[in-house]
């Protein structure tokens, strides 16, 4: 764990973010289940119980809410916890202690709550409904919360750090289909990625394809597979649901004029709807389209590997919506 | 007399013996001051109810005072408490003013949260004071985690809260109380065992009759205490904050007493027994304490009417002052969302 640039993880870029986040805090600790000598059902936090010692290191009994309101209180103490879940299915358990509690804590009474809640989400590893879930959109109205989604191991490693130093709660997903399966270099002396800020993954004129996380590799694969046809996609990640990017997002949409966000979540009352809605709010008489949410299935998420690709997005069915907005 | 009645001591009346207590004679009457306070500051905002004037619902403590003043009256300095609903007193003790209650109550800018939450609902670190939290159960695991915070930081302040016996039946009670104790922070939570959750007595609550019982699922100690004998209290929670404080982990305080009023101003409290009032208004905890100091010679009649006037006429004063406070600037509703910066 050298405080040098090299390759890693996804995985490992955020183990290096608390590494080097509690390194230079020692206000910085983590809680919840089984993170500490089994170093975490992904193994994220394997070896920061030796380096870091059981108080700054600390496993809990299974009681989401009982965890994440410990954390809340000693963050209205003066320290910085970071929460695990899990899976961040299980954040549900905590609705109350972070909507009601943590996240109108400084509106109500002026009171910081500095703290970060992680855990790894999304599907397309057979989790089925409990281990699969995206939950954003829950979150997304309730204010006084951040919700950062990194879809790059820079990213991941950028924004976990600044997550932390963060004065405020921010939710901190983790898509599990990205821990092991991608790489990127990371470097301590790298700048800090500020919360709020998206990042443009691919540049184009004909059609703009907001996303972030894991569909940032659906929406890469249909801008490629359709530049072989001359179509160029524009590729927008936000890597902050919120605060969100509205600058960037209406840029985009302003400069193509047609849109499709892509998330992977339930299409009603999805995180998606927001940003159209934003996108028709403000960039209407700019488009040539009409605005496009390519989202899953209003289902549970399925097992069986047919039924959860029925239930995602991938490349097919996005190549097919685009085609249809192209045509207008 | 009910089922419900047979819960609790029966009243012992004329003479009164409250507990033992190694507090002085001025500490006393300093605890009578508190009490009394407790209560005038509810009967005025119960009158300004009456008018109008309060924005949204009134809760109270009608015959829980001795509960909110002996345990906060317990704490050490750098303690940190967070009341409920039903513990102004608390809150008096730990330095908030009647102004500040007024204000508050209705809705002033001037008011501690400048208009952005009702009622008890503030905090000051400084004072050692968390805002209450209205859902049941929540303020446990919060509060393990202020103690936490002591035991991380090496420091050996103790965090206090409050749940009703409503209350324990939460799962937040449960979690927050395990972790408590699985993680040894110390953490006093005082159980007010006060018959009724809004409409719902104890015995629809749970099937056991002492909150204290539940302690034993967590492996923590328990103690009962009288809650309407404000010396009890004290001492009871003098002690549980200490064993706290010296790393005897959580410690649940039951206290027995009864809510003398609806759940809220709003509530007649119709589906109460009326000789259930009867029975615990014989047993008011101010009443009491006043027998005690008269009858050990503590206090005369006179130097208690005494006190009283003096808080009569601050109430006077502070009710002014929160009628003529202008209400907060419609813009102030956009900000305070988030804490500014950060360290990054």
């Amino acid at each position: 764990m050298k405080a040098e640039a090299r390759e890693v993880t996804f995985l490992d870029a955020i183990r290096q973010g608390l590494w080097d986040e509690m390194k230079a805090d020692p206000t910085v600790y983590l809680i919840g289940e089984d993170i500490g000598v089994y170093g975490g059902a992904f193994k994220l936090t394997a070896g920061l119980l030796d380096e870091f010692g059981p108080e700054r290191v600390i496993d809990t009994p299974i009681a989401e809410s009982g965890f994440v309101g410990a954390a809340i209180g000693s963050a209205m103490m003066g320290l910085r916890p970071v929460v695990e879940f899990q899976f961040i299915d299980f954040i549900a358990n905590a609705f109350n202690m972070i909507v009601n509690c943590a996240g109108t804590n400084h509106y109500r009474w002026g009171q910081k709550v500095p703290m970060v809640m992680r855990g790894p989400s999304g599907g397309r590893v057979s989790g089925s409904a409990f281990h699969s879930a995206n939950p954003e959109a829950y979150f997304n109205r309730a204010p006084g919360l951040k919700i950062v989604y990194p879809g790059t191991v820079e990213d991941a490693y950028g924004l976990i750090r600044s997550a932390i130093r963060d004065d405020n709660p921010v939710l901190f997903f983790e898509h599990k289909y990205l821990y092991r399966r991608i790489k990127g270099t990371i470097s301590p002396d790298a700048a800090p990625i500020p919360l709020g800020k998206a990042r443009l993954a691919r540049a184009g004129r004909d059609l703009s394809i907001i996303t972030y996380a894991a569909m940032l590799y659906v929406a890469l694969e249909a801008a490629e597979r359709l530049a072989a046809e001359g179509i160029e996609i524009e590729v927008l990640d936000l890597r902050t649901i919120k605060p969100l990017d509205e600058e960037a997002i209406l840029a985009t949409a302003q400069k193509t004029g047609r849109v499709v966000v892509l998330t992977e979540e339930p299409q009603t009352g999805s995180f998606a709807g927001e940003v159209a809605a934003r996108v028709a709010e403000k960039a209407f008489w700019h488009l040539d389209a009409p605005v496009a949410r390519v989202c899953c299935l209003d289902t549970p998420v399925p097992y069986s590997p047919p039924l959860e690709d029925e239930y995602l997005p991938n490349a097919e069915k996005l190549i097919a919506r685009i085609r249809e907005l192209l045509a207008q | 007399m009910t089922a419900l009645g047979s819960l609790y001591p029966q009243p012992s009346e004329r003479t009164e013996k409250l507990a033992k207590t190694s507090l002085s004679r001025e500490r006393q009457l300093e605890l009578y001051r508190f009490l009394k306070l407790n209560r005038l500051v509810e009967d005025r905002l119960t009158n300004l109810y009456r008018q109008g004037k309060v924005v949204g619902g009134l809760y109270g403590s009608r015959g829980q005072e001795a509960i909110s003043i002996g345990t906060a009256y317990a704490m050490g300095p750098d303690d940190v408490v967070a009341p409920l609903i039903r513990n102004l007193g608390a809150m008096l003790v730990r330095g908030v003013s009647p102004r500040e209650v007024f204000t508050q109550y209705m809705a002033r800018g001037g008011s501690p949260t400048g208009g952005k939450d009702c009622n008890l609902h503030f905090g000051d670190l400084k004072r050692g004071l968390i805002s209450p939290i209205s859902m049941l159960g929540a303020l446990v695991p919060v509060m393990a985690g202020v103690g936490l915070a002591a035991k991380l930081q090496h420091k050996s302040y103790v965090a206090m809260t409050y749940i009703g016996d409503g209350g324990t039946s939460t799962g937040d009670f449960h979690e927050g109380m395990n972790v408590a104790a699985v993680l040894g922070v110390p953490l006093v939570v005082v159980a007010e065992h006060n018959g009724y959750a809004y409409s719902t007595p104890t015995a629809n609550q749970m099937k056991i009759k002492d909150l204290a019982q539940r302690a034993a699922a967590f492996g923590v100690p328990a103690r009962i205490a009288d809650g309407n004998d404000v010396l009890a209290v004290y001492e009871a929670a003098s002690a549980m904050i200490e064993a706290a404080r010296d790393g005897g982990g959580p410690q649940l305080l039951e206290v027995k007493t009864f809510r003398m009023k609806g759940h809220a101003e709003h509530d007649d409290a119709s589906y109460v027994p009326k000789e259930l009032f009867e029975q615990w208004k014989a047993k008011d905890p101010i009443d009491r304490f006043e027998r005690h100091l008269l009858g050990n010679g503590f206090a005369t009649q006179e130097e208690l009417d005494a006190i009283a006037a003096v808080i009569h006429a601050e109430l006077d004063a502070e009710v002014d002052f929160a009628l003529a406070s202008p209400m907060p600037p419609p813009e102030r509703a956009h900000e305070g969302v988030y804490a500014e910066g950060g360290m990054a």
